[in-house]
């Protein structure tokens, strides 16, 4: 859905981080928020209905961005920029907070 | 350590009073929910120091480079990726950074977190795919990012005219532009005369329309607007024209103008104001940014809508009025006029009244089956009929619905509950308040917040 | 006269009052106070609880009970009334005990609410047993173990109040919102209710506008002693399931948001502090530590209306027949017995004498006419 104008034959990305799991490659400058957009099926699902849903406002005041970063759910995406090996998952309905 | 000011926020507002503050002799932090300086406006400044993206974001960004290094050079201590969760009296505020809670004790406190898009609910918004014009443009600062396939613009404003020059510049594609305004009207020329003070504005507008027309579809006048497909965005459809039109997209950018911050001021209980051209709150402040709260300022776009300009010369206001309270040994009237602050901010808001006239915000009632609250997944129906036997106060039909109980806490739904109980309760809309805000301000943990020790008295 | 019943205060206990009243067929019209109210309805935990109540007074113990009993049906009934959703379950409910002394001391309260002839409906749960209970999560290792009644349950308390407002409508009642009362005039054959949008008329009037009834009800000589009490409340972001049983400081809601609560604090308004969100949110944690990394949406405040001996007041005024008051700090508990029983009661314009236990008599500061 974007792309970054970075990208190209000629443009290295920055760095690499995880996404579900699978190397992606990633700028500087962009949020996780912007990953989930790049990334097909990295956005989250609805906790009320299961709807999927990608980031809207990407300044936090919409919470659409919400993922798993570095292993802590409910991360807004678009606080935090990406960092070279950082682990990004899909927050899939209600989150678990594990035992 | 006690600071003299904490400034929430690090836009054109929060750095020109911090850059000013500094020249005062105050200690200053500046807490930044942000990674580097800039508010949205300059989002990434110091990134995109050259190159296409810096070019293509235009003259307004190259302006934010000489105030971001002042204040990076200013002394003022800088907290970024810092998020505000809670403000006691008088003043105790209470940061997240980094997944760590901590507190900071400030004499006086300066909010200039600026502004948020108008949030406008229609069929399909909550859609993947459909995002705001704003989003759009951070994504460009922070990462070069451009929207691809069939992509369009719908709204009214100066801000998506602004963003689709952006992307023909860097030779992005815009299927269309969908625009919801509703044309030039009387009330909007009578307001032309004092914006002529504002020239270089003025024809920078002009030349951002002249610039979509030769490039691509601008629609004028719609209505009606609907975003369908099956888990994301496949196409839109629109009325124009009387004519019911359907378009495959890809990607749906949205503006309706923006709206100050005020989850921080309501939960501190100031007073608030509604601006009844502009259809928002905004915290009353006296001609130095001090609510009614003392010791409590705001500054920029979180006290009114006025743009970057108006902002900085706000900042400085604000500063000033910063250092009155402090009883720092300066005359502030005579430096207010010094610096013919009252000139430059008139020159800067010249152009408001007329763009505020032009822009109006959208009143069309908002059909039952579309969700308001995108947290909580609430439709206006629903809201209805709850506001149908309740009394008009959003905290009822809060409590009988979750409509604004889910993290955004209103940010996204509040405008629109107080739009439907005036319509239901047949009131003027600034008659109906907004719902109660309560902390935290930001989601912080459970853990982050036991996580505080007592605090301390020592100094 | 304006209807047979007027009930001010539209709380969960004015709304329960008014629900049965009109039930029981008579018109009845509610008056609701300004939004600035404190309204212990919308701030409330949402317990329709039953152990630990009354340990010293058997016709409190006793009442609960039989509330506990009708709530049920009192739900279902209003259910079918009503479009929205109104979440209630009746697992039984959990006391966490964190110590070996607070386990004991649960222990002894619910011994002493046996011997006053109630059954053994409460028990005291050790921790494997409770381990066994919570399979989806961990307990903390402070947790000694719980006492358990079958009896409790919870309810969304905000979903039940906007019922009730749905429902007294929909059977020939009136609410009237933002329509504060300034005084109640005694005039023949009833009274004069002197509200802000004008003066209404009608033979019997409840009172029943929380920590308000006495301002209105002390100057025609009724006492109904209260005090105030502060209690904060968290709840956090919406959770997979993880907690099948409401406990007394910690539930899970339908929707799937847990509730922290609550402070007990002597403070006269209803702000919020983080000092209280730090020890909320560490008493929850000693309990579920893997609650640390979830995120808190909101906190709030709440009055509590807490009579000087914390057991309900049903109070019938001698001088003016036909004048009540009600006040109690279990509003939701009570909530089934109040439309089931006590609203009859004042309908028909007398208390019968299983509820003279309650009445404002037993604390010796009646005025005299």
């Amino acid at each position: 859905m974007f792309r970054s104008v970075l990208e190209g034959p000629a443009a290295q990305a920055d760095m690499t981080v995880l996404v579900n799991g699978a190397e992606t490659p990633a700028w500087d400058g962009e949020t996780v928020a912007g990953v989930l957009l790049r990334v097909p099926g990295a956005g989250r699902t609805s906790a009320v209905s299961g709807e999927p849903r990608l980031p809207y406002c990407q300044m936090g005041v919409c919470f659409d961005c919400l993922a798993i970063v570095d292993g802590v759910a409910s991360t807004q995406g678009c606080m935090v920029p990406v960092k070279p090996g950082m682990r990004i998952e899909s927050q899939q309905g209600p989150r678990e907070i594990g035992r | 350590m006690i600071h003299d000011v904490v400034v929430i926020g690090a836009g054109p507002a929060g750095m020109s009073a911090a850059v000013h503050l500094r020249k005062f002799g105050a200690s200053v932090l500046v807490v930044d929910e942000q990674p580097a300086p800039g508010g949205q406006i300059w989002r990434g400044i110091e990134r995109n120091a050259s190159g296409a993206i810096a070019a293509a974001l235009g003259a307004d960004y190259e302006k934010g480079r000489a105030l971001t290094a002042a204040f990076r050079a200013s002394g003022a201590e800088y907290s970024p990726s810092t998020q505000v969760w809670q403000i006691e009296d008088e003043w105790t505020l209470f940061l997240t950074s980094e997944g760590k809670a901590r507190r900071v004790r400030a004499r006086a406190v300066l909010l200039s977190n600026g502004a948020q898009e108008r949030p406008v609910p229609f069929a399909g918004w909550t859609l993947p795919g459909v995002m705001t014009v704003g989003a759009a443009q951070i994504l460009l600062k922070s990462g070069g990012m451009l929207p691809q396939g069939n992509v369009w613009i719908a709204g009214a404003g100066p801000l998506p005219l602004l963003y689709a020059t952006q992307v023909l510049g860097l030779k992005g594609q815009i299927s269309g532009f969908l625009d919801t305004s509703k044309g030039l009207n009387l009330g909007a020329l009578a307001k032309l005369p004092a914006a002529w003070r504002d020239l270089p504005s003025l024809a920078k507008g002009f030349k951002w329309q002249r610039e979509l027309r030769r490039s691509g579809n601008l629609i004028r006048g719609i209505s009606d607007l609907r975003a369908e497909g099956d888990g994301r965005l496949q196409q839109l459809e629109w009325t124009a024209g009387g004519v019911r039109r359907k378009a495959k997209a890809d990607v749906l950018l949205v503006h309706e103008g923006v709206v100050p911050r005020i989850h921080e001021t309501l939960a501190l209980g100031c007073d608030h104001d509604w601006n009844s051209t502009q259809n928002y709150f905004a915290a009353r402040s006296n001609r130095w940014g001090e609510t009614s709260r003392r010791g409590l300022f705001v500054a920029g776009d979180a006290s009114g809508i006025g743009g970057w300009t108006a902002a900085t010369v706000s900042g400085e206001i604000a500063a000033l009025g910063l250092a009155g309270h402090l009883g720092i040994q300066i005359d502030i009237e005579a430096l207010r006029r010094e610096s013919q602050l009252d000139g430059r901010r008139s020159r800067a808001l010249a152009l408001r009244p007329f763009l505020d006239a032009f822009y109006t915000p959208p009143n069309t009632s908002i059909a039952d089956d579309v969700v308001v609250c995108r947290c909580e997944e609430v439709t206006a129906g629903t809201i209805r009929k709850v506001a149908r036997t309740s009394a008009s106060d959003p905290n009822a039909i809060k409590a009988a619905t979750r409509c604004g109980m889910g993290p955004c806490q209103g940010r996204q739904c509040g405008y629109t509950v107080q739009a439907i109980l005036a319509e239901v309760h047949n009131l003027p809309v600034g008659d109906v308040s907004f719902f109660n805000i309560r902390p935290p301000l930001k989601p912080v943990t459970l853990g982050e917040i036991a996580s505080l020790g007592e605090l301390e008295n020592a100094e | 006269m304006d209807a047979d019943v007027i009930i001010i205060g539209a709380g969960v206990v004015g709304a329960a009052l008014a629900y049965g009243i009109a039930k029981a067929g008579r018109t009845v019209v509610v008056l609701d106070g300004g939004d600035r109210d404190l309204r212990a309805a919308r701030a409330n935990f949402g317990l329709v609880w039953v152990q630990g109540k009354g340990s010293d007074a058997p016709a409190y113990s006793l009442l609960t009970r039989q509330s506990s009993e009708l709530w049920p049906d009192f739900r279902n009934e209003l259910a079918n009334r009503s479009p929205l959703a109104l979440d209630y379950s009746r697992p039984g409910g959990l006391a966490f005990c964190l110590s070996e002394t607070e386990y004991e001391n649960r222990a002894a309260i619910n011994e002493r609410t046996h011997n006053q002839g109630a059954e053994a409906d409460t028990v005291m749960v050790e921790r494997a047993e409770l381990e066994r209970m919570l399979p989806a999560l961990t307990l903390g290792p402070d947790v000694v173990g719980a006492s358990y009644c079958k009896l409790d349950g919870h309810v969304n308390p905000l979903q039940l109040l906007a019922s009730l407002h749905h429902a007294i409508p929909s059977m020939g009642g009136k609410i009237m919102f933002r329509n504060p009362v300034e005084k109640i005039v005694p005039v023949e054959g009833g009274f004069n209710v002197i509200a802000a949008k004008g003066p209404l008329q009608a033979p019997r009037v409840i009172v029943a506008a929380g920590l308000a009834t006495p301002t209105l009800t002390e100057p025609l000589g009724l006492s109904v002693p209260l005090r105030s009490e502060r209690g904060q409340i968290l709840v956090t972001e919406r959770l997979a399931p993880i907690l099948p049983y409401p406990g007394s400081g910690l539930r899970q809601s339908a929707d799937g948001t847990i509730m922290i609560g609550a402070t007990n604090e002597n403070e006269a308004d209803t702000g919020v502090t983080v000092s209280s969100a730090t020890q909320l949110a560490r008493r929850a944690m000693r309990i579920v530590p893997a609650l640390g990394s979830a995120r808190l949406v909101r906190q709030w405040a709440g009055m509590r209306v807490l009579p000087l001996d914390k057991t309900p007041i049903y109070a019938e005024s001698l001088d003016y027949p036909g004048l009540f008051a009600v006040a109690c700090h279990s509003g939701v508990t009570l909530a089934a017995a109040h439309a089931a029983m006590i609203a009859p009661a004042m309908a028909n314009g007398h208390l019968p004498d299983q509820f003279a236990p309650f009445s404002n008599g037993r604390f010796n500061v009646q005025k005299c006419a």
